[in-house]
């Protein structure tokens, strides 16, 4: 039987890892190779990192951390943050990991997106997109951790990294970032329409939230950061993660 | 020792990490000795087909992997491209695979709501309950999969596990000393662990 991908979203800044609301107030949560530990303990069905300085920075990926974190990953791990070049998607590959996520760049141009999938084929490659509601309604697509709001059309863009060929999206949505109120339902469906994996991010608090994006909005798999960091009322925290029982359940309903 | 093919492509990175957490010995084979001196050899593959075997005939490793493999009978496991070139070539691409084995490499059929490719969790069944490789699987097992190609092989006893994903297809294939599976076991938890300890012990 197969079922819906349920992916703790792991934010490094520095050698940390945080968790931020609305992309911002980042808090920190502790040692993100530990984290992982506990993560594929857990037996998570897949991670992903996502590195929230590197492209606003200019920085380089954090290739001795991201090995590290790779190492300790008997699970699917996706990195993105900071990815401008084949070489580094080279480099990130041979750290151990399985998918690389370029976000920022693709706003400006999807030429990476395109040589990458030609090389590295096109289930290494995802399309990241952060995405913010519009005072009047839809939605823009933002780059560098929510710091630049481009002109672009989110369908639009969606299907330019489609034609350049990723084997998955990953939406992120910015106004849900850390809420724990339940997805944006509507995004998930305008996004899900895509033709490829789609997964999508900002928002979950509740099981019953993953399986809604999965079943009402058609996701392919689902992300979130608080709900797998965060314990309680207080957010406290303390790495969790549903058991396998638990999700077939939900997600049969 | 296990000796791992490298021929530039993918994430070997896993298949060793895995196997030393099993402490079972391995070397990524960078000259023919190493491949002579292995007693089994894995063979990984990602990307596309084409792509995995100009890479792997680049390296030259090809005829002593013969000689290994087919006449020395030592066990050898391909994973994901590295188990779809055991056979006679993919609808993926023009490339000839090693013909190993009898088999085809077909892409899922277009059906509504079956999002290609397939990537995620799904369950396998044993096709052979006796086979060393399936004898000890739990029932819940379940790997990682990340393809749009299936094998097909032409002897049906050739099918060691089987899935569903739309179609049902083989996840894993096995023909004498030479085994195959479509899915991740280095990225696949204690079931991906699992199977490689199975597999390092396997007689073939």
């Amino acid at each position: 039987m197969f079922q819906a991908r349920v992916i703790p979203s792991l934010l490094l800044r520095g050698n940390g890892l945080v968790k931020t609301k609305k992309f911002k107030d980042a808090v920190y949560i502790g040692d993100p190779i530990n984290a992982v530990r506990i993560f594929s303990d857990k037996e998570a069905d897949e991670i992903v990192i996502l590195d929230i300085d590197a492209s606003r920075l200019g920085c380089e990926p954090n290739y001795e951390l991201i090995a590290e974190m790779a190492g300790e990953a008997f699970m699917p791990v996706s990195y993105g943050g900071g990815i401008r070049t084949l070489e580094q998607i080279r480099r990130l590959i041979r750290s151990g990991v399985e998918k690389v996520v370029i976000n920022s760049l693709a706003t400006e141009s999807t030429d990476l997106i395109r040589d990458a999938v030609n090389v590295f084929g096109a289930q290494a490659i995802v399309g990241g997109v952060d995405v913010r509601h519009k005072m009047l309604g839809g939605y823009s697509v933002v780059a560098k951790s929510g710091t630049v709001t481009t002109r672009l059309n989110l369908q639009m863009h969606i299907q330019a990294l489609v034609q350049a060929g990723v084997g998955e999206l990953f939406i992120n949505d910015i106004d849900r970032d850390g809420t724990m109120a339940g997805y944006d339902l509507d995004l998930v469906r305008a996004v899900s329409k895509a033709p490829v994996s789609v997964v999508v991010c900002g928002g979950a608090g509740t099981m019953q939230h993953l399986s809604e994006a999965v079943h009402e909005g058609g996701a392919s798999a689902v992300a979130a950061g608080s709900m797998f960091v965060f314990h309680g009322k207080h957010r406290a925290v303390l790495i969790n993660y549903p058991k396998a029982d638990d999700l077939v359940k939900v997600f049969r309903e | 020792m296990i000796s791992i093919i490298d021929y530039n492509i993918g994430n070997i990175t896993a298949v060793v990490n895995m196997l030393q957490r099993l402490g079972i010995a391995c070397k990524v084979a960078t000259c023919e000795a190493d491949i002579e001196k292995s007693d089994r050899i894995i063979l990984p593959g990602n990307g596309s087909f084409d792509a995995c075997m100009q890479n792997l005939r680049a390296t030259g490793f090809i005829p002593v992997l013969e000689s290994q493999v087919l006449k020395l009978g030592k066990p050898l496991l391909g994973i994901c491209v590295g188990a779809q070139m055991l056979g006679h070539g993919s609808a993926e691409g023009v490339e000839s695979g090693l013909r190993w084995m009898d088999m085809r490499v077909e892409r899922f059929p277009s059906l509504p709501n079956l999002r290609v490719p397939h990537m995620g969790w799904n369950q396998v069944t044993p096709s052979q309950n006796e086979h060393q490789i399936t004898k000890n699987m739990s029932v819940d097992t379940r790997f990682y999969f990340v393809h749009s190609y299936y094998m097909q092989p032409g002897d049906p006893a050739d099918i060691l596990l089987h899935t569903n994903y739309g179609v049902d297809f083989a996840a894993g294939v096995a023909h004498r000393n030479i085994m195959g599976v479509q899915f991740h076991p280095e990225k696949s938890h204690r079931f991906g662990k699992q199977l490689l300890s199975a597999f390092a012990k396997w007689e073939g």
